[in-house]
């Protein structure tokens, strides 16, 4: 057993964060939450790096890696607070053209989804739509929706449908119907790491810096502990989320089920946790739209219930505890 | 990244799980809680049977007759010792994972002769002497007084807290031999118990068992051949054990933790309520789910470390996150059971056929959880300063 990076797994990490403080370092990711629409050059830039075609094999053009790689990519993105459907674009390499190169954006929703709410819709090519049966792909355009005018997060806009949805043709079964909850749930809980560990390094930069009672705030304990615990969470996270990457490259290692159940509830409570301290340690500033911390709250809030919620990872591992 | 256990690690496993399951029906029946006597026998017995089998030390280097085990075997053998239900390393933890490993990494070679090999095979039980009355999470701050006469410390001043005082041989005793400085001031003394001049007093817990006591030291004259390390050097040996007690010292209370979890399921779905099971409750068996959900997070977390401790030579800074969340954890576990088992909980014992009593008795003990081997706050210190680096206060 060896549960740490491999060089080439330091290098990917590396790679992706340096593209991202590049090309989208937070002054970009402001313009965008201004702008609303989805940067299509961006788009094919993260194509590009193969943030899509990741896990496809090198013969169909992909880059050959698996999940523990895509978690690790992901956690870069979240970190950077990369806006767009990262996660069913990349579900949808291989299974819609396109969608690995950047060409096609694809957006996703469960058939039975009573919110009835698309991320990213205005911006889409492609919907897919999972249920019971199998996974169903549909023209983004076919879709009557209306704007909601006010999302949770400025980064993920979202569009209510307004007619049911059309059944749409069918590209695969329900056991990759199955597959793709699981895979979504672990690069939601990527994502989510990126978000709590970002929100943990602009809180404490902010305490070493900010003076009150001649002192900076980092050296009270009340501040002092808030950061140690968001701290905590990061880590325990991930370790959820790295495993559950691991578990889903090699199922022989354990129950995919419950490590990417425990992943995503860690990834989320510790982004949630992290986004609501960093808002506090910020003080008045931390209520502003000017400081970045309400974009991680938000997008931790805004990616909590994607793929099953808290609650449904807790549900989830209490069956796996009575069938044991 | 690779979770496998490799063809090695399997056959430790497999070896060690048919010795358990030789070994564990010999064992004489438990003994009374309060029965310290019976309890060093039981625990020391079961000592020297792991020896003769071959795996006392397991975290200890082959040439001081430990089993030189890897990090991924040391988890192995506390998974499946926990999970076959073998005795806890009771009384001998502070022998086998303290002053064992202090006295190899700065004893004497005399030191290292007389003591190893006994505390090895269960011949020799040690305690702690480090905490005070003024001196817990301040621990710097000692006063136990050492002066030196001839070849001999006189030692006068007072001990507290100090687990397993009844019974042990020795104490790894921490003495103020300067009182001029703090931190610099400091020495470590291997103590008989049995020197004249030491007193012991029980004190009782809230569990109402005698865990740990009160030790008097009134001109008790230790030979200045028990110092380890330099005189006014013992903080820096004292870190060493530390760093020992903090490096895969928690690895068994996630086990155990793991292990109650399921109990905990498995007590829920017994206990009935008006017209259903505590586990039909859906806010219940949500929680018991989550805690779940944490608790795995924490093992791939500590997998990580003895990864990176593996690789690097020093356990990742998390052995403080394991500490504050294991803790916490334990007592969200325990305080969840209080309220499955309902007006049960008023009974330590077990009721009704059902495992209850442990339970109760958890939540009481593991109040101490958050407090023993530096409390939360102390954690959160060490976190916030000496990893995400914020200014002392
Ligand atoms: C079951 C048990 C077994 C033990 N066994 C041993 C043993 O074998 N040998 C031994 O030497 N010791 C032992 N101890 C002692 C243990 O190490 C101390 O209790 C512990 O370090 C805390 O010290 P204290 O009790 O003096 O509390 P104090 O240090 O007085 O703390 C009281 C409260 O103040 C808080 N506090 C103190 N300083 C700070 C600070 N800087 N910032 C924020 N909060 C602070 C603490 O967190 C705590 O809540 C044992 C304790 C227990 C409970």
């Amino acid at each position: 057993m060896d549960f740490e990076l491999s060089d080439d797994q330091m290098a990917l990490q590396e790679g992706v964060r340096n593209f991202c403080e590049g090309r989208v370092p937070m002054q970009v990711i402001r313009v965008l939450a201004d702008g609303g629409a989805l940067d299509r050059d961006l788009w094919r830039e993260l194509a590009d790096m193969g943030v899509f075609s990741l896990r496809l094999p090198e013969a169909d053009g992909g880059v050959g890696l698996g999940w523990a790689d895509a978690v690790l990519v992901f956690e870069e993105l979240g970190r950077a607070l990369v806006p767009g459907p990262l996660v069913w674009t990349h579900l949808a390499a291989g299974l819609v053209p396109g969608a690995a190169s950047g060409e096609t954006v694809v957006g996703g929703i469960e058939r039975d989804d009573p919110s009835r709410l698309v991320e990213h819709l205005g911006s889409l090519d492609v919907v897919l739509i999972v249920d019971a049966e199998g996974v169903w792909q549909v023209d983004a355009g076919a879709l009557a929706s209306r704007e909601i005018a006010h999302p949770l997060d400025p980064l993920t806009p979202v569009r209510e449908l307004t007619e049911p949805l059309p059944q749409g043709d069918r590209l695969a079964g329900p056991d990759t119907a199955a597959q793709l909850r699981e895979q979504g749930a672990a690069l939601v809980a990527g994502l989510l790491l990126g978000v709590a560990e970002a929100a943990t390094d602009l809180a404490v930069t902010y305490a070493r810096e900010r003076v009150q009672f001649d002192k900076p705030i980092g050296a009270f304990q009340a501040v002092k502990h808030l950061l140690a615990d968001m701290f905590t969470r990061v880590e325990v996270a991930r370790g959820a989320v790295y495993a559950a990457g691991v578990t889903l490259d090699d199922p022989a290692v354990g129950s995919v089920e419950r490590a990417v159940a425990a992943a995503k509830l860690t990834a989320a409570e510790a982004a949630i946790g992290n986004g609501k301290s960093c808002i506090q340690v910020h003080g008045g500033m931390g209520y502003t739209w000017e400081v970045d911390a309400h974009l991680y709250f938000k997008r931790a809030y805004a990616l909590e219930p994607a793929f099953g919620g808290i609650d449904a990872c807790a549900d989830t591992m209490a069956d796996l505890l009575a069938s044991t | 990244m690779d979770l496998r256990y490799t063809e090695a690690e399997q056959q430790f496993r497999k070896e060690l799980r048919e010795w358990l399951a030789e070994a564990l029906p010999t064992l004489p029946p438990k003994p009374a809680p309060d029965d310290w006597p019976a309890r060093r026998a039981y625990d020391t017995g079961w000592q020297r049977m792991l020896h003769d089998a071959g795996y006392a030390g397991i975290n200890w280097p082959k040439e001081y007759g430990g089993r030189g085990a890897t990090l991924t075997e040391q988890l192995i053998y506390l998974e499946e010792t926990t999970l076959a239900g073998a005795p806890y390393i009771g009384v001998n933890f502070v022998g086998l994972l303290h002053c064992g490993p202090t006295i190899m990494a700065e004893g004497t070679d005399e030191q290292k002769r007389e003591h190893l090999p006994r505390i090895l095979r269960g011949e020799e039980v040690w305690c702690q002497g480090f905490s005070e009355p003024g001196a817990g999470s301040d621990l710097a701050s000692l006063s136990c007084r050492a002066v030196r006469d001839g070849d001999e410390y006189v030692i006068t001043g007072q001990k507290i807290w100090t687990s397993f005082a009844q019974v042990a041989d020795y104490c790894e005793l921490l003495v103020r031999t300067d009182p001029g400085s703090k931190h610099r001031g400091i020495t470590w003394l291997i103590c008989p118990m049995d020197t004249p001049g030491i007193e012991i007093r029980e004190i009782r817990t809230i569990v109402g068992s005698s865990e740990f006591s009160e030790v008097f030291f009134d001109g008790a004259r230790v030979p200045v051949a028990n110092r380890v390390g330099e005189e006014n050097d013992g903080w820096r040996v004292a870190m060493v054990t530390f760093s020992f007690e903090r490096g895969t010292g928690f690895i068994s209370d996630l086990v155990e933790t793991n292990r109650m979890i399921s109990e905990l399921a498995a007590l829920a779905r017994k206990v009935t309520r008006r017209s259903a099971t505590a586990w039909d409750d859906v806010a219940i068996r949500r929680e018991i789910g989550h805690l779940q959900a944490e608790m795995d997070a924490l093992w791939a977390m500590t997998k990580r470390n003895l990864a990176q401790a593996e690789r690097h030579g020093i356990p990742g800074p998390a052995s403080s996150v394991v500490k504050v969340y294991y803790s916490e954890l334990f007592q969200r576990l325990t305080d969840l059971a209080m309220r499955v088992l309902d007006r049960a909980s008023l009974s330590r014992d077990d009721l009704g056929g059902l495992p209850s009593g442990v339970f109760v008795e958890e939540r009481l003990r593991s109040t101490s959880f958050t407090i023993a081997a530096g409390t939360s706050q102390i954690q959160r210190n060490i976190i916030a300063e000496r990893i995400l680096g914020l200014p002392k206060g």
